[in-house]
C-alpha cells in the first residue's frame, strides 16, 4: 500500500485468516468460545397486534454474565425484535437493520414494514452462511396488519401465529401449543407470553431472572421491561446496610506524596510536554 | 440370583469372547409420560417404534404390567425392553415360587431395574432404555403409590410425574405447572392428553396412536389405542407467505 491514501475497508467479515486458523486448530490450538444468551424468546399474534416476550439471562458457558439484560431490541417504532444466540451477533445485526430502516424511512417518508426488516435480516444472515449466530423473533404492526416471523441463523424465515426460539423454546412451545388460540385479547396475550417465558425460566438452565414483554398494536408500542420478576432476592436485610467510619478497625495510617504538589493556578506543564501542533 | 442374571446377560452379549458394546440403538420407542393421581398411577405413550428416521412399527405396546402391583413403560431400544421384560418375568416367577403370600412391589422392581441398568452401564454394554416404573402397593401407611424412572446409565429417581425422551423438554414444564395430588382419573387423562398432543405436534417421531394404562389397588388396566384430535385451523397457516414472499 503506497502513498498517503488508504483504501476504505471492505466491511463485514474478512475470511483471510481462516486457513491459518484451521491449521492452528489442527495442531492443537483450542479456539475461544462465544458469549451465548441461552434464552427463551417468544412472540404471538393476538386480536389487535403482536406480543413479544423474553427472559433476561445472558450466559457465558456455565456462568450468568448478565442477570438482567435486554433481549427485545428496537427496530422501528412499530417493529421490535427478540434475539437469541450469540449476544454480540444479535445486538449488531438488529442495530444495523434498525439503522437501515431509519434511513429507508427518511427516503420514503413512510412507516417501516415488518417484511422490510425481515428481508434485510435474512439477506444479511444468509450472506454470512450461518456464521452470524442470531436466531430472532421479529414482530410488528404496519399498514398491512400484524406480523410475526422467526429468522434462523442461516437465513431462513417462518411466518407464524406463535413462535418460540432459544434453548428454552421447547418449554415455552409446550405452553403455547396447549394454550394458544386465535383472537386473544391483550390481557390474555400478555398472560400467555409471560407464562411461556416463565416455563422457559424455570425449566431451562440457560434462561432465568425476569420476564420482559413488548406489546405492539396499531395505536403504539408498550415496552414492559421486567413485567414479571419471579426470582427476587430471597433474603434482604430489612435494616439495610451502613458503612460508617469506625466499622473497620484502622491499624496504621501512612500518607505519601506521589507527585508534585499542584500549584493554585492549575497543573504545571513542563516545556517538553507541550503538544506540537502543525505536524 | 441377581448376579447370575447379569452374568448370563454379559455372556450372551459377549458371545464368550471379546467385548460387545451397544453403540447405537436401532428400533427406538418414543417418550413415555406418567403421573400419580388420586387412585394410583397413570402412564401413557404412543404405539410407534422408529428404525432410524423411518416409522417402522406402528402398533407396538411399550407399557406392560409387571406382577400384580406395577406397570413398566420404556422408551429407547425396543429389543432391550423385550430383554428387560424377560428378566422381569424370571424375577416375578421366582418370587411367586417362594409362595409366601408376598409379592414384589413397584419400589422393589425399580431397585432391581436400577441395579441391572447400572451394572450393564459399568460393563460398557448398556440396555439402551429409559424405563418408567409405576405402581400401587399396600404398605404400613396404607396404599402407597410409587412412580420412578431409571435410564440407560443408571440414573434413577422417584417423582410425582415422569416423562422420558422428548417429553423431558416438552411435557415436564406442563406437568410441573399443572399436576396436583388429588387429580381424578378423568382430570389425569386430560392432563396426559395435553402433553401427548404437544408431543404429537412437536416431536417428529411421534404418531397419533396412543395407549393409556393405569394401575390401582384393584390391578392394572391397559386401554386399547386411540387417536387424539389435532387442530390445524389457524388463519395464519392458510396463506403464510401472503405478507412476506419467500417465507414459509
Amino acid at each position: 500500500m503506497a502513498g498517503s491514501m488508504e483504501l476504505p475497508a471492505k466491511g463485514g467479515f474478512c475470511f483471510d485468516l481462516c486457513r491459518r486458523n484451521a491449521m492452528l486448530e489442527k495442531s492443537g490450538l483450542k479456539m475461544p468460545g462465544f458469549l451465548k444468551t441461552g434464552t427463551t424468546i417468544v412472540g404471538l399474534v393476538f386480536k389487535d397486534g403482536v406480543v413479544l416476550g423474553a427472559d433476561t439471562r445472558a450466559t457465558e458457558g456455565p456462568i450468568v454474565a448478565d442477570k438482567n439484560c435486554e433481549k427485545i431490541h428496537f427496530m422501528a417504532p412499530n417493529i421490535y425484535c427478540c434475539g437469541a444466540g450469540t449476544a454480540a451477533d444479535t445486538e449488531a445485526v438488529t442495530d444495523m437493520v434498525s439503522s437501515q430502516l431509519q434511513l429507508h424511512r427518511y427516503a420514503t417518508s413512510r412507516e417501516s414494514r415488518v417484511v422490510t426488516a425481515l428481508t434485510l435480516l435474512k439477506t444479511h444472515l444468509f450472506n454470512y452462511q450461518g456464521h452470524v449466530s442470531a436466531a430472532l423473533v421479529l414482530g410488528g404492526v404496519d399498514v398491512t396488519g400484524p406480523h410475526l416471523h422467526t429468522v434462523y441463523p442461516h437465513g431462513s424465515t417462518d411466518t407464524l401465529p406463535f413462535a418460540t426460539m432459544g434453548s428454552g423454546s421447547l418449554a415455552a412451545m409446550s405452553v403455547f401449543e396447549s394454550k394458544y388460540k386465535e383472537g386473544l385479547t391483550r390481557e390474555e396475550g400478555i398472560q400467555l407470553v409471560a407464562e411461556a417465558i416463565s416455563a422457559g425460566i424455570f425449566n431451562d438452565l440457560g434462561s432465568g431472572s425476569n420476564v420482559d414483554v413488548c406489546v405492539i398494536t396499531q395505536g403504539g408500542t408498550e415496552y414492559l421491561r421486567n413485567h414479571e420478576e419471579p426470582n427476587p432476592r430471597t433474603y434482604v436485610s430489612s435494616k439495610g446496610f451502613s458503612f460508617a467510619t469506625g466499622h473497620t478497625e484502622v491499624l496504621s495510617t501512612r500518607v505519601r506524596q506521589i507527585g508534585p504538589v499542584v500549584a493554585e493556578g492549575g497543573p504545571v506543564v513542563a516545556e517538553g510536554d507541550v503538544m506540537e501542533e502543525g505536524l | 440370583m441377581d448376579g447370575s442374571h447379569a452374568n448370563a446377560a454379559a455372556a450372551a452379549a459377549g458371545g464368550g469372547e471379546g467385548t460387545q458394546r451397544t453403540l447405537n440403538p436401532y428400533v427406538t420407542g418414543n417418550s413415555v409420560i406418567a403421573m400419580k393421581y388420586k387412585d394410583g398411577v397413570i402412564m401413557a405413550c404412543d404405539t410407534g417404534a422408529s428404525y432410524g428416521s423411518t416409522l417402522r412399527y406402528k402398533s407396538v405396546e411399550r407399557i406392560k404390567a409387571v406382577g400384580k402391583h406395577s406397570l413398566i413403560g420404556a422408551s429407547g431400544e425396543f429389543s432391550d425392553f423385550q430383554e428387560i421384560l424377560r428378566y422381569l418375568d424370571e424375577l416375578t416367577l421366582s418370587d411367586h415360587m417362594w409362595d409366601d403370600g408376598n409379592s414384589l412391589g413397584p419400589k422393589e422392581i425399580h431397585a432391581y431395574l436400577t441395579r441391572v441398568m447400572y451394572n450393564r452401564r459399568n460393563k460398557f454394554d448398556p440396555l439402551w432404555n429409559s424405563l418408567v416404573l409405576g405402581g400401587v402397593k399396600k404398605g404400613p401407611k396404607g396404599d402407597e403409590k410409587y412412580l420412578g424412572m431409571v435410564n440407560m446409565i443408571g440414573t434413577h429417581f422417584e417423582e410425582n410425574h415422569i416423562a422420558t425422551g422428548f417429553g423431558n423438554h416438552m411435557a415436564v414444564p406442563i406437568l410441573r405447572g399443572e399436576w396436583r395430588e388429588d387429580l381424578t382419573f378423568e382430570e389425569a387423562v386430560k392432563l396426559i392428553e395435553k402433553c401427548l398432543l404437544v408431543l404429537l405436534y412437536r416431536d417428529r417421531s411421534s404418531i397419533n396412536k396412543f395407549q393409556i394404562a393405569k394401575i390401582t389397588t384393584e390391578g392394572s388396566t391397559i386401554y386399547p389405542p386411540y387417536a387424539l384430535k389435532t387442530n390445524w385451523g389457524f388463519a395464519a397457516f392458510e396463506n403464510p407467505s401472503q405478507g412476506a414472499v419467500g417465507t414459509w
